[in-house]
């Protein structure tokens, strides 16, 4: 199915029941974000200013009697390996889990972010050095989490395992 | 700490800036987030301590210790926070947030880094008058003596990793806070927003993020923070805001020649409530405050400085209020403590 307002694929399909009868429609990504920020009220933290008038923002919450496809709540479903966010927690509190949903969520973020920036590549200052690979940083968030579960669950051996490691990979 | 404070004015309330006659303030924030920890949102309370610990044994190791305050704010009584709220020189998400949370106070109050606000540090400062380059020289600056020390998250692709897309890329705000009666008066600010709208440029109050601008106060900052330098960023406003303020000065010109007596007729009123009131609230006071700064700087009215003014604006505020008084107040008594306050500072006019 194409988007209703241009040719690209549809990939949401929002039902509005709001009126008399059932109205379907049908929508790219674009044309989806640029429909839902049109039936929804913003609001006015520093940051979602940006970020409501540009993410097609959460239909179930901002507007109770629009059903989202199935296709929607897939993406709504996915979580961040690292720690643990769902597409759907981003959405409802505009706010990201960990520096690896920028990767994870690539998908959904990058059309997001071209959209509030106008660009899409950080040209700006650089720090002199990166001290921790990208691939240990998420190494440690993913610890932190299981040292803070095993602590939870009264599993102090586990616990000052993880701790050791936390240690060498922090060095 | 509020002690040592209180006797000095902001750096930006000190009025003696460039255009300070319409610019009340300028400033710039860094977003920086450490990497190895997760954003603020899925921190735990055992990362945030660790965020905080960290960046405060690099911050002595960088800063002069006797330099700086170091605040906790999660055990910082209320009004303290509010008294810092009001100062600028923290969020009202950091006032409100919960869990573990600080910040690190530079004593000229000329520099200030938030801890575990929306993103694990926040580095602001702010200047009167319009200088953002000058701002951005001495958050550069901090910025660099951190990431030496600290490991910053930064994409190959996207630059400084942030907690919300928005601030994704430089990390960076700078924002100017303008005083603009007269083209509120001539109703011109809503040509001013819609051009401002289209070079991507956000307009907000200065007071509380939902309330409506009070004492004619904007705020302009750029909402795009990737795809350009910093020093693209503020050549942005560096390009805009002299046209407001051009545009502000017309319309100062317009009224003092064309209603002159309207304009008088505002700027006496103002003066004449403020040293009779026996009650007034922050709101209604910001708002008289604002024709007294605009008569002040008119040459309408004489024998007050703008220096005094901006002390007004700012000391008349809940928490300075209380904090100058020594003692906590009902909201009753703080207005008819503020009338007591502007009746005996305006004795002069
Ligand atoms: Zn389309
Ligand atoms: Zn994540």
């Amino acid at each position: 199915m194409k988007c209703q307002k241009c040719n690209k694929p549809a990939m949401f399909h929002i039902t509005e029941l709001t009126g008399d009868k059932p109205e379907e429609h049908h929508f790219c990504e674009l044309h989806a974000k640029e429909y839902l920020n049109e039936t929804s009220q913003n609001s006015d933290t520093e940051s979602s200013d940006g970020l409501t008038a540009a993410l097609a923002d959460s239909p179930v919450q901002k507007n109770p009697m629009t059903k989202v496809s199935a296709e929607l709540q897939a993406i709504d479903r996915q979580v961040c390996p690292v720690c643990g966010i769902s597409f759907y927690d981003f959405r409802n509190r505009g706010r990201l889990g960990c520096a690896n949903d920028y990767d994870c969520f690539a998908k959904q973020l990058e059309p997001l972010i071209t959209n509030i920036h106008g660009a899409s590549e950080h040209v700006g200052k650089k720090p002199s050095e990166i001290k921790l690979q990208l691939n240990d940083s998420m190494k440690l968030i993913k610890l932190r989490r299981d040292l803070d579960t095993a602590i939870n669950e009264e599993d102090y051996k586990k616990a000052s395992k993880i701790r050791d490691e936390i240690k060498k990979l922090e060095n | 700490m509020i002690d040592e404070m209180l006797s000095q004015l902001s750096q930006w309330l000190q009025g003696e800036g460039l255009e300070s006659e319409i610019v009340i303030s300028c400033r710039i924030r860094l977003a920086r987030n450490l990497s190895g920890y997760p954003f603020v949102t899925r921190a735990t309370e055992t990362d945030r301590r660790s965020i905080r610990d960290i960046v405060y044994r690099v911050a002595n190791e960088i800063f002069e210790q006797s330099s700086f305050y170091f605040v906790d704010i999660d055990t910082l009584p209320t009004l303290d926070r509010m008294y810092l709220l009001e100062r600028q020189l923290i969020s009202r998400e950091l006032v409100e947030s919960v869990g573990i949370r600080a910040a690190l106070i530079d004593k000229n109050e000329s520099f200030c880094i938030m801890i575990n606000e929306e993103d694990h540090l926040r580095i602001h400062a702010t200047t009167s008058g319009f200088e953002p380059m000058r701002i951005w020289q001495i958050l550069n600056e901090i910025d660099d003596k951190l990431s030496k020390s600290l490991s910053y998250s930064f994409h190959p692709k996207l630059g400084y990793l942030s907690a919300c897309p928005t601030n994704v890329g430089t990390g960076m705000r700078v924002s100017v806070m303008l005083h603009l009666p007269a083209l509120a008066v001539t109703k011109e600010i809503e040509k001013v927003f819609r051009s401002l709208k289209k070079v991507h440029l956000a307009v907000r109050g200065l007071y509380g993020e939902n309330s409506q601008p009070v004492g004619d106060l904007y705020q302009i900052s750029n909402q795009i923070t990737l795809g350009k330098t910093e020093p693209e960023l503020i050549k942005t406003l560096q390009n805009f805001v002299p046209q407001i303020l051009t545009f502000e000065k017309q319309s100062r010109d317009f009224l003092m020649r064309e209603q002159r007596e309207i304009l008088l007729d505002r700027c006496s009123r103002a003066v004449g409530l403020l040293k009779t009131a026996r009650t007034i609230g922050s709101v209604e006071t910001l708002h008289h405050l604002s024709s007294l700064r605009l008569g002040v700087h008119l040459g309408i009215i004489e024998n007050i400085t703008i220096d005094e003014v901006n002390r007004l604006f700012l000391n008349t505020q809940p928490a300075h209020l209380q904090k100058i008084l020594g003692e906590q107040l009902s909201q009753n008594n703080r207005d008819v403590e503020r009338a007591k306050y502007l009746r005996s500072n305006l004795g002069s006019i």
